[in-house]
């Protein structure tokens, strides 16, 4: 039952894995990026999990509610998604600059346009 | 096992599902719409456990905002990924393996989910829950914090977002009237 009781932490744990196996193997630049907003998305999962109290409520004042989960990783992580697709948007600019610039978005290939100069 | 903790599961394991399909697919356009439905599925997860406000943001910003930028980005890049033939995939597997095995490890002795004596429950959050609606008089208590009790943070916030922005006009903003200034040339 332990595997049950830690299992939002698990799946976090494997989300955030795939993503950087995605940064790390991936040539494509739109790939990379996608991977990284993986493992984002699990740091949020992760947060949200700590979160949850047992029997608790969602935490707005509610009449004959008592018990309500914790709001405090909520504020963090409503700040970070937020902040994680402002820098997703400049990731995707750099994006397409390389693009203009180079004619290509694959690593592979502007690592050797560059190292033919 | 409540019907909530079936609910979690569930979507939890789906989203495992996508991600690994987001790894092995090619069309880059399937993965925006996967990355899309990852998203989603996140924003359910979330509603699941509690934190409504963030299930909003997420389907909004993660699920909308996030593919229309991606989307934005393939209509000018290419639409496949080439596959790639110099690099090894047995290297990462290896680092991506030793880093979960040790994650896993990491977090083996931490409190249940859902356990109400967890550390996390015991410092600031129990002021939040009990003083939050008198003294700020907003029943919801995320926002409370979130623009009150921590409203430095979200000043922070609105900096980053600010300047993300200046970033994003100053790469792709600059680029057309330097293509302006050329053609102007030309003419000349």
């Amino acid at each position: 039952m332990r595997f049950l009781q830690l299992y939002n932490y698990e799946i976090a744990i494997f989300l955030a894995m795939v993503g950087l196996y995605i940064v790390v193997s991936r040539g494509n630049l739109v790939k990379k990026i996608a991977g990284l907003s993986m493992f984002q998305t699990s740091v949020f999962i992760l947060y949200i999990s700590m979160g949850v109290v047992d029997g608790g409520s969602v935490p707005i004042l509610t009449e004959g509610v008592t018990r309500y989960s914790n709001p405090l990783p909520h504020v963090l992580i409503l700040t970070a998604i937020v902040v994680g697709v402002a820098t997703t948007a400049v990731a995707l600019s750099l994006v397409i600059r390389i693009n203009e610039a180079y004619g290509t978005v694959e690593e592979d290939e502007v690592h050797q346009q560059d190292e033919s100069f | 096992m409540s019907l909530d903790h079936a609910i979690d599961i569930l979507l939890l394991a789906f989203m495992a599902v996508i991600a690994l399909a987001v790894v092995r697919l090619r069309d880059l356009f399937g993965v925006a719409m996967l990355f899309s439905v990852f998203s989603l599925l996140s924003a359910g997860v979330f509603t699941i456990m509690d934190a409504a406000d963030v299930a909003f943001t997420e389907a909004a910003v993660g699920a909308g905002i996030s593919t229309i930028l991606m989307l934005a980005t393939l209509t000018r890049t290419a639409r496949e990924e080439k596959p790639n033939v110099s690099r090894n995939p047995a290297l990462p597997l290896i680092v991506v393996s030793i880093t979960g095995a040790m994650l896993v490890f990491g977090t083996s002795d931490i409190p249940r989910f859902g356990d109400p004596q967890a550390p996390v429950h015991q410092h600031v959050a129990p002021r939040y829950i009990e003083d939050s609606p008198s003294e700020i008089g907003i029943p919801n208590m995320v926002t409370s914090v979130l623009a009150s009790y921590r409203g430095y943070d979200t000043l922070g916030e609105t900096t980053v977002i600010f300047t993300a922005g200046v970033a994003v006009m100053a790469l792709l903003g600059m680029r057309r009237t330097r293509r302006r200034n050329g053609q102007r040339k030309d003419t000349d």
